[in-house]
């Protein structure tokens, strides 16, 4: 019997060191930044000999279900799951995601390595982060050089302000028969939003959960009303969000005189989505000195998770490694969050189909100018019924007054 | 000496087998079903009932849920937005639900009628909307509805150009995905020609079912084409109709895909296109109110059995049993 039991011990004890030498940690992530995790392994293995790291990629929307889901369940997430901006708040609350600011990962100590606005973005308000930057979208203006010369617009009247953008956009318009100043008249709304907040604001609460959302309020009036001012002025091609039909038509059809976007929008166009008009296009800062995020990713660690230190390794190779974030950079055009990467020569490289512009060199002085945003759990639900409070105004003769008095009704009776 | 007649005897093993099989096989056989069901059906049931009480965000884990009486029920009856969505859905499921009709009865008796020899490649045609991939449907309707650069704004508008006609079409293109008063009859329309094809089967079987000797007889007797139709085909058609309505009902209060592909999901300009459905999963998906979802699914429930009772009263009982 003793004999039986030494043996088992023994086994067990093998089998335990025999786990210990490899283990295997999974990642949930989307595409492209599978490709940059994929690109990133070589090196990360040459670090971390016995760690095995195995890839789930999902398309975009179902990578972010199945997460829901293995955290509503409390089974079936990954060691490593990406989450993109827009998810964020979402996960942020209950205990699903370990908060990566507390032992033994600190990650409040990496914080100024990185552009300033990324960390608040993971951090919830009773001051948990859950997850670690890797790439950032600054807004930027894209503009068709070719339409502005027809008009005899220059770049800076276009983005001198939100007046002279309307007025630059009226002589283009003109100039160029059959053409839009830009996709949608809401898109401009949700710069100004976006821009200009006071510090401890969030983008529809305050620090005290107040709602920021009201007739009184110039940030929502001034962003009403231009949206409203571009749509009467017949500017816009009333394409809806980004990527609808009616937008990506616009732009494969060379109809479009300006974007709003992050400068990942870029790969989109060369690929895709303005092929044939190389070389047209430029890019400008948001106008009337508005600088804006457009989206970015993040790493967290569900709390479910079995391997936290193996995934923490995993993490901070791929967000604090400077050759990393390069490499990131070069595979998709992920423009890094930590700001060692923005060193590269990479960056004083022109972009070949922006006519050879330095636009990226623009692209990370305006990351720097980007002030942080506060978020609050019922901003799903804000940003929603703004959204649609514009969509109403636009599309119908309601006034500016109307729209924000009728959304904050609804967030006000919706909040709880 | 005899055994007791309470002693049972032993049976042998065949035996048992035998009576195994016979008393519990079939159970065995279709516990499938039940499994399934009980997995895939009553189970989401039970929960979404068990849900509707509480306060519940799916990413805190299960351990979160708080219980909260008939308060998701009471927010959802005063929240305007409910209302509006509604409203939309009886709207669509009206706009879309009679034309089907209206179209599928004449279609199905044209087909029966004149169109026997190739019934069945007809049928077909009609039916291959129903089965389309909804995702290869609404990429051909976004490209047909397009403001700017559509196939159906470039139609109306040569119609325009027509001499006497002219008038009765737009001048200015629609914009009919980016229009409050447009986006409607726009969903509508998809509906109809998906599903008008469906109910042609389902009239085409209701009709087959009617026997030929009652137009013979009816024949003999003199009846003209319209008398029969009017008092032999009208009369026995109504419990295929009963039951296509009814289909139509519960099918037009759960619109989900169509107006939540043709808008992007965001219910559309002035949210003239947003279904219950489609809001109960903004309520679900973006608001991450899981309690206020499974509330609304009930009320939703309540509404389509009333109607579905009420269309019972009103049209059911004589249809079913086929007198005028």
């Amino acid at each position: 019997m003793k004999k039986l039991i030494a043996v088992t011990a023994l086994l067990a004890l093998t089998t335990l060191a025999s786990a210990q030498t490899k283990t295997t940690i999974t990642v949930g992530v989307f595409p492209d930044l599978d490709s940059v995790v994929k690109a990133a392994l070589p090196g990360f293995y040459k670090l971390y000999p016995n760690v095995t790291v195995k890839i789930n990629s999902k398309a975009y929307p179902d990578h972010h279900t199945a997460l829901a889901t293995a955290l509503s369940t409390g089974k079936g997430a990954n060691d490593v799951e990406a989450v993109d901006f827009g998810y964020v708040a979402k996960f942020a609350e209950g205990s699903g995601l370990v908060d990566i600011s507390k032992a033994p990962y600190n990650a409040g100590a990496l914080r100024s390595q990185f552009v300033a606005y990324t960390f608040p973005q993971a951090m919830t308000q009773d001051g948990r982060m859950v997850g670690m930057p890797t790439d950032i979208g600054p807004g930027s203006m894209f503009y068709r050089t070719d339409m502005l010369k027809k008009a005899g617009v220059t770049p800076a009247e276009l983005n001198r302000s939100w007046e002279s953008y309307i007025t630059a956009g009226r002589k283009i318009k003109a100039a160029n028969p059959g053409a839009f100043l830009l996709p949608d008249a809401s898109q401009a709304a949700q710069i100004i939003l976006r821009s200009g907040l006071k510090s401890g604001e969030g983008l529809f609460f305050d620090k005290s959960n107040k709602l920021l959302v009201s007739p009184t309020n110039p940030r929502f009036v001034r962003a009403f009303t231009v949206a409203k001012q571009i749509r009467d002025a017949g500017l816009d091609a009333k394409a809806g969000a980004a990527f609808s039909p009616e937008w990506t038509t616009a732009f494969q059809k060379g109809n479009l005189a300006t974007e709003f976007s992050g400068a990942w929008l870029v790969g989109h166009m060369q690929n895709w989505l303005a092929k044939d008009y190389s070389g047209k296009w430029a890019a400008a800062n948001l106008p009337g000195g508005s600088f804006a995020s457009y989206g970015g990713s993040f790493y967290a660690i569900p709390a479910q998770s079995q391997n936290k230190a193996e995934a923490w390794a995993l993490i901070q190779y791929l967000t604090t490694n400077r050759d990393q974030q390069i490499l990131a950079f070069r595979t998709t055009g992920a423009f890094p969050a930590l700001k060692a990467a923005q060193n590269a020569p990479l960056f004083n490289e022109g972009v070949p189909y922006l006519a050879g512009q330095k636009a990226r060199l623009q692209w990370r002085d305006a990351a720097t100018k980007i002030k942080p945003i506060d978020v609050n759990r019922q901003d799903p639900v804000a940003e929603q019924i703004v959204n649609d409070a514009i969509s109403n105004m636009l599309t119908s003769n309601q006034s500016v007054q109307d729209a924000l008095t009728q959304a904050q009704r609804l967030i006000e009776r919706r909040v709880r | 000496m005899q055994a007791p007649l309470t002693h049972r005897p032993t049976l042998s093993l065949a035996a048992r087998w035998n009576n195994f099989q016979r008393r519990y096989a079939p159970y065995l056989f279709i516990s499938p079903f039940f499994i399934l069901f009980a997995a895939f059906g009553l189970f989401p049931i039970l929960f979404s009932l068990y849900l509707s009480f509480q306060d519940w965000q799916p990413t805190t884990g299960l351990g979160s849920m708080k219980f909260v009486g008939w308060r998701n029920y009471t927010d959802n009856l005063t929240d305007p937005t409910f209302w509006q969505s509604l409203k939309n859905t009886l709207i669509l499921a009206v706009e879309s639900g009679i034309p089907q009709h209206l179209i599928a009865i004449p279609l199905a008796i044209a087909i029966h009628t004149s169109l026997r020899r190739i019934q069945n490649l007809v049928t077909a045609v009609y039916f291959l909307p129903y089965i389309t991939s909804i995702v290869a449907i609404s990429v051909i309707f976004f490209t047909l509805f397009s403001w700017q650069y559509g196939a159906i704004n470039a139609a109306l508008n040569a119609l325009h150009t027509v001499p006497v006609i002219g008038p009765l079409f737009p001048a200015e293109k629609v914009n009919w995905l980016g229009d409050p008063g447009a986006v409607q009859p726009a969903i509508a329309t998809v509906i109809i020609w998906r599903y008008t094809g469906w109910n042609t089967l389902l009239y085409l079987a209701g009709l087959q079912a009617i026997p030929r000797e009652l137009y013979e007889a009816a024949q003999i007797d003199g009846a003209n084409r319209w008398q029969q139709f009017r008092f032999i085909t009208l009369p026995l058609l109504r419990p295929t109709m009963f039951m296509a309505v009814t289909l139509s009902l519960i099918g037009g209060f759960q619109l989900f895909e169509e107006p939540f592909i043709l808008t992007n999901g965001s219910g559309g300009p002035g949210q003239t296109g947003l279904t219950t459905v489609m809001y109960m999963y903004r309520t679900y998906t973006a608001y991450s109110d899981a309690g206020l979802a499974a509330a609304m699914v009930w009320l939703l429930f309540l509404v389509i059995g009333v109607l579905t009772l009420l269309n019972n009263r009103i049209f059911g009982r004589s249809g079913l049993a086929g007198r005028d």
